[in-house]
């Protein structure tokens, strides 16, 4: 009875609850992925979902095996911001779908002060903050003041940043391809220093100060949120926004605010990974990056957890990685895009499966509290 | 022989996890009886009626009709039955008009057309043969709250319900249509319907069950004859303990005017006319004055203006003459007011907060619980073990518990203490007692009168007659948004508020 018990309030943990969800969520993803990838060719199935969970360790020498660590971290580093973004919007009762419309302008704003302006990175790393939130912003103007739903002008603002931003750097572009020029030949100072960080990774020119520094930012929102009165602010206009305007906090402001920092959050997350010098932005891209709605799954595969988000934030990006050595004779090279879309979509899940595990726990105690009163019944009714 | 009961319930056993909510439970209701249910909030009499109604299945024990054991699994099943509710709040499509209302669900159709003719017919003879007055053809959300409740009963008579179950039924009403279902109720008793009456009000069970059952923590304290007991008596078995109904105040002369209200008008949400014109009034120290009136006669919306949620389009609020009008929520708060809001869950709580973050929410930015942007955790945490000690906040795990898993009566103690421990000049309380207990009414009362007796100002909104006549010094009546009467409680009777409230009578100027 006690050994139930104990096993019964670990399970009613929260943060454990999250934990099983998010490892269950992967699991059912994989699965799926492996199902269709069956029903695709079976000959390679097992081979493909392998190498998409092996990632990096497709190459058999632990030096490229660093080397191709520090490319999935150097990604995971924009992918971890981009669902802090998200994260910390919902957490007020916001859903930052435009995560992806202000990564845009933050990948905007960073290379075009880098490459038209000369600017040195942390300078350019600003400007792609500060460009976020001015988007977030106005979404949250047009949502305190106009009751404009945030996921509506969220989204059509993604799509209004995406060719805003294909324009103007157009004027930064190569003569003779789409993408924008390179850092290292145009304006190095605009790289983002590694510090020494690269050699640990088998001398990879990408991983820098980037990595530890999105860490930080992920501690700072942590302790944001729990420890400040602004967080105790923010959270109860979430919550309830209602009683936050009877208290009297100031709502409007509150919903702007937060907009304006989850903003600033996805516009770091594109300097942190343009600014790398690992990707060049390609002005004809006619679709908004992935990175900032992948966010979205980050932030519920974390269990809406800051430190959790570190962890799912590094997994999708491994998973996406992954993708790219499936076997492309055997399918087609959207397959790896595939499977990774869809465990993504299998980790928003999360919140179901938790739903669904304290569903079953209730019932479970229920029965129990029935057995024991059916025996202490037997007892009395012996005596 | 024929069966005395239209419907047993024997020995009804319902646990939730960690609760029993119905502990072998009997309650035997006779055909053509009016059979009061009592009992405190909790005591399990909403889980009683949602086992006879099918939203739950017991774990132990029976249900039987005309001898038979029946099984009730969902509400269609109790339909069939016979067996109607009408729920506290009403069920009706706010849109659709009261015959649409009554029909929905029965609609009699041929070839798929809606007859609608036939029914109206058979709703107006209903209404008549039972004093139901209602317009068929009247859209619900247009109707008062009387009639929508006569528009429920006409739904479970349409279904020719046997067993007929009202819950807590007159707490939306005014003294007259009060009187008036109680009218009803004693005609559909007299047509040979069964009737369970679920209330919390004494004075309704004297005036017309036949029988009574009590029920405390969930437990069977016993069925009684009314006739044959007393409001002492069914007190004391639904609280376990004495009440004391009176509630002691020292007569007390008023001092300085705290709060002036000059001219104050505010413009409605729901139509276009104003929801408060021209309201003009004082409270002074010391004294505790009521706004009385049925709901939606303005009250709210003055409140609200009052407590800054909206602006009013004209007139001034000043507290202890300063004009604060146009101040924010938080400098009003600052100037001394504290309120104790109408709706708790929307204003009152953070629901998913836990209690020490709810007791903090009107000080949270004081520099006693923050420093420089960081809040003081362990200072919160004295804060709040302080206040749920002195005012005897009752919770599963203290400090931490979740306001949302808390009792109604404890969340509401939770921002009375909150708001009192403001020491503020003026308390404005908006029913502080909706919907608690016997025990806790009694608690609240009493800390509004101890605000009152330190001279504090206070101002009372209630819908509740007894809670306006025993607590307040002065009353005014509110009327289609104006103030259309002050009484003397010392003096005036309920009939003649009662009059006030329905706008039947008006004094010239205050």
């Amino acid at each position: 009875m006690e050994k139930t018990k104990t096993r019964n309030s670990l399970l009613r943990n929260a943060g454990v609850q999250s934990l099983l969800a998010s490892l269950l969520c992967i699991l059912i993803g994989l699965l799926v992925g492996y199902l269709v990838l069956l029903a695709i060719n079976p000959a390679g199935a097992g081979k493909a979902i392998a190498t998409i969970v092996r990632n990096f360790f497709y190459y058999p020498s632990p030096s490229a095996q660093m080397k191709y660590l520090g490319s999935t971290l150097v990604k995971t580093s924009p992918l971890l911001l981009c669902s802090l973004s998200v994260l910390f919007a919902y957490k007020v009762g916001l859903f930052n779908i435009g995560a992806a419309g202000q990564y845009v302008v933050g990948a905007g704003a960073s290379l075009y002060c880098a490459l038209a302006l000369d600017m040195p990175w942390y300078l350019c790393l600003l400007a792609a903050v500060a460009a976020g939130a001015l988007l977030g912003a106005l979404s949250g103007v047009l949502k305190a003041y106009c009751n404009v739903n945030e996921v509506i002008s969220c989204i059509m603002l993604n799509w209004i940043s995406l060719y805003m931003v294909n324009t103007l750097l157009t004027n930064v572009k190569e003569y003779s391809s789409p993408y924008t020029l390179t850092l290292a030949s145009t304006n190095p100072g605009a790289l983002i220093p590694s510090l020494g960080l690269g050699s640990l990774f088998n001398n990879n020119q990408y991983v820098t100060i980037a990595i530890p520094l999105a860490v930080l930012v992920t501690v700072v929102i942590w302790v944001l949120l729990e420890k400040t009165k602004l967080g105790y602010e923010l959270k109860a206009t979430g919550f309830n926004k209602d009683a936050a305007q009877y208290c009297g906090m100031r709502e409007k402001q509150n919903i702007i605010l937060t907009m304006a920092i989850a903003g600033g959050l996805a516009g770091m997350a594109a300097s942190l990974l343009y600014l790398t010098g690992f990707e060049q932005w390609s002005c004809t891209q006619s679709a908004v990056p992935a990175m900032g709605f992948n966010g979205i799954a980050a932030a519920f595969l974390g269990g809406l957890n800051p430190i959790g988000t570190i962890f799912s934030s590094y997994f999708i990006q491994h998973i996406t990685s992954g993708g790219a050595y499936v076997d492309k004779t055997m399918y087609s090279s959207q397959i790896s895009d595939f499977i990774s879309a869809l465990i993504i979509y299998l980790c928003g899940f999360v919140l179901f499966f938790k739903y669904a595990l304290n569903n079953r726990l209730d019932r479970r105690a229920e029965r129990e509290a029935r057995a024991a009163q059916a025996a202490a019944n037997q007892e009395g009714g012996e005596r | 022989m024929e069966e005395t009961y239209a419907v047993e319930m024997l020995n009804i056993t319902k646990r939730f996890p960690g609760i029993i909510a119905n502990d072998n439970i009997t309650l035997r209701l006779k055909k053509g009886e009016i059979h009061a249910l009592l009992g405190e909030n909790g005591a399990g009499k909403s889980t009683l009626m949602s086992v006879l109604f099918g939203l739950y299945r017991p774990e132990e024990g029976s249900i039987r009709m005309g001898g038979r054991e029946v099984s009730i699994k969902d509400p269609n099943d109790a339909n069939a039955l016979g067996i109607g509710m009408v729920h506290q709040h009403f069920k009706l499509v706010e849109c659709f008009t009261v015959l649409d209302n009554i029909i929905m669900g029965v609609e009699p159709s041929k070839y798929g057309f809606l007859q609608k003719a036939e029914a109206r017919e058979k709703v107006v003879a209903l209404s008549d043969k039972y004093g139901l007055r209602v317009d068929p053809d009247a859209k619900v959300e247009d109707i008062s709250v009387g009639m929508q409740q006569r528009t429920e009963i006409l739904k479970m008579l349409y279904r020719e319900n046997k067993i007929l179950i009202f819950d807590e039924p007159t707490a939306v009403l005014t003294p007259q249509e009060i009187e008036e279902l109680m009218e009803i109720m004693r005609g559909l008793k007299a047509e040979g319907k069964s009737i369970l009456f679920i209330t919390h009000k004494l004075n309704e069970i004297v005036a017309v069950a036949d029988r009574c059952t009590v029920l405390r923590k969930g437990a069977y304290m016993g069925t009684v004859d009314v006739a044959d007991s007393s409001k002492e008596e069914l007190s004391r078995m639904m609280v376990g303990r004495d009440v004391d109904f009176a509630v002691r105040k020292k007569a007390r002369a008023p001092g300085q005017v705290v709060l002036e209200v000059e001219g104050v008008t505010v413009a409605s949400k729901m139509h276009k006319n104003n929801a408060v014109k021209n309201v003009s009034f004082q409270v002074r120290e010391g004294e505790i004055v009521c706004l009385a009136g049925i709901d939606g006669n303005g009250q709210t919306e003055l409140v609200h203006a009052l407590t800054g949620l909206v602006k009013p389009s004209a007139g001034s609020f000043s507290l202890r003459g300063v004009d604060m009008t146009r101040d924010s929520i938080r400098e009003r708060s600052k100037l001394g007011l504290s309120h104790i809001p109408e709706d708790r869950h929307k204003h009152g709580l953070v629901l998913d907060y836990t209690l020490e973050q709810n007791l903090v929410l009107e000080n949270y930015w004081k520099p006693e619980f923050q420093n420089r942007g960081f809040i003081r955790f362990k200072a919160v945490r004295e804060y709040a073990q302080r206040l749920i000690e002195q005012y005897d906040i009752r919770s599963g795990q203290g400090p931490v518990t979740k306001a949302r898993s808390m009792s109604g009566g404890n969340q509401q103690k939770a921002i009375v203490a909150r708001e009192i421990d403001k020491d503020p000049e003026l308390l404005v309380a908006v029913q502080p007692t909706r919907g608690l207990d016997v025990g806790a009414i009694e608690y609240i009362h009493r800390q509004i009168v101890a605000q009152r007796d330190q001279g504090k100002a206070v101002l009372l909104v209630s819908l509740e007659l007894d809670e306006v006549m025993s607590l307040s010094d002065r009353i005014l009546v509110m009327y289609e948004g104006e103030i259309v009467g002050e009484l003397d409680p010392k003096t005036a009777t309920v009939e003649e508020l009662g009059l006030y409230m329905a706008g039947a009578k008006r004094k010239e100027a205050v």
